[in-house]
């Protein structure tokens, strides 16, 4: 994103090329510019940029992206590391929990 | 402006949770068949803004169940996706009320709907017009369009600062935390005077993190959001070091103040990743398995240094 970079080469963003059919989804999606279009396939342009949301591969009919999607959120992964220990109660309300 | 004082109250956490509209389908102008279909949450915050970037045009709005959480954090959670979607489509027997079959979508919606999916078990094709609602206008006046630019995501400084009055409220209960502990060290080693004084440090770090930090967020060093806390977390060190006559104290309680004061900071901006629109699931874990076991070896190491300073 213009004047922000985050870590780099930690997205876990895949793109199984062969298996591309090139309907240009993936590149709609992004909010990041993180694919790119060439020769009817789609490509990854900038990986380091993927803040993996997750929307290329949901929205890829033939499956051919894959992400460790979810919310890069302090809290909420905190809250999620609670929960699963079983030192918070489940539920509870708010964008992050 | 009811709308606007309710979304100011809004941004400060003031029932926040319960800033919703009813799930359905609503009437913009005095639409006909052939009239757009826009999509979008029932957090009542992003209704207001499409409709208020939709007034004098004729469009339905069809509001899914998010239960008032916005378009990003829903997606993210799955509320506002593919089975909501059609949901709403069939509940509200769209298909009888418009004589097209086609969605508009706002873009950050994408990670909760799978577009061939919402094809397939509703009929209706879908087009992710947009980022932010403001380009709904342009996008609507140009054919259906999407530029680059409404596919590009920003964080200005703007965007930056109305997300801070609702974290300052959500930081409130671990800042009184810290604030008390504080107090308690504070006074139980050197006197009640101390006590207040470790009060104002920890209150400054605290909001050197979460206010500081988010707006200085470009400019100070680092990629990692821990880092870039700690940075402000010196600034603020330095300065209270200066206010606070910092060159009549020991060595000890001088090092705990650099130590303590930046941690703090650091973990209040690593907090701010949850806000960004930038930061990947992975990095943060990554910054989280390197910075919560610095910032709990900063904080003992503080503890430590008091304690030596007070009984050596």
């Amino acid at each position: 994103m213009k004047g922000f970079r985050y870590l780099e080469n930690v997205a876990t963003l895949k793109l199984d090329q062969p298996a591309c059919i090139g309907c240009g989804r993936c590149l709609e999606v992004c909010p990041h510019q993180v694919f790119s279009f060439a020769d009817r396939k789609a490509s990854l342009r900038d990986l380091d940029a993927c803040m993996e949301c997750g929307a290329c591969a949901v929205n890829c009919p033939v499956k051919a992206i894959s992400v460790d999607a979810g919310v890069g959120c302090a809290s909420g992964m905190i809250n999620e590391w609670l929960r699963d220990h079983n030192l918070a109660k489940v539920g509870g309300s708010g964008c992050c929990s | 402006m009811s709308d606007q004082f309710g979304a100011c109250k809004a941004r400060w956490g003031i029932g926040r949770m319960n800033y919703i509209v009813p799930p359905g389908l609503y009437a913009i102008g005095t639409p006909t068949a052939h009239d757009p279909v826009l999509v979008t949450a029932n957090y009542k915050m992003s209704y207001d803004i499409v409709r208020h970037e939709l007034a004098g045009r004729n469009a339905w709005l069809l509001v899914l169940e998010t239960f008032g959480i916005n378009v990003w954090c829903a997606a993210g959670k799955g509320t506002f996706g593919t089975s909501e979607l059609v949901k709403q489509v069939t509940s509200t027997g769209l298909a009888r009320v418009v004589s097209h079959r086609r969605l508009i979508l706002p873009i950050l919606g994408a990670p909760g709907v799978a577009a061939h999916e919402v094809a397939r078990r509703s009929g209706f094709s879908v087009s992710y017009a947009a980022i932010r609602a403001a380009d709904l206008p342009e996008y609507l006046d140009n054919g259906t369009v999407t530029t680059p630019e409404m596919r590009q995501l920003t964080f200005t400084l703007y965007e930056r600062l109305v997300l801070i009055p609702v974290e300052l409220v959500m930081g409130l209960k671990s800042i009184a935390v810290i604030s008390g502990v504080a107090l308690l060290l504070g006074a139980l080693l050197a006197g009640p005077a101390a006590g207040f004084t470790a009060v104002i440090a920890c209150l400054g770090a605290c909001l050197t993190g979460i206010v500081l930090g988010p707006l200085l967020l470009p400019w100070l060093p680092g990629r990692s959001f821990a880092v870039k806390g700690a940075f402000a977390g010196l600034l603020w060190s330095g300065l209270f070091y200066s206010l606070a006559g910092g060159a009549g104290w020991n060595g000890a309680v001088t090092a705990a103040l650099f130590l303590a004061l930046p941690a703090l900071s650091a973990f209040y901006t690593l907090n701010f990743t949850g806000c960004s629109t930038y930061t990947s699931r992975s990095g943060v874990k990554k910054e989280m398995r390197i910075a919560l076991p610095a910032m709990g070896g900063a904080m003992i190491v503080t503890l430590i240094l008091l304690l030596a300073g007070k009984f050596l």
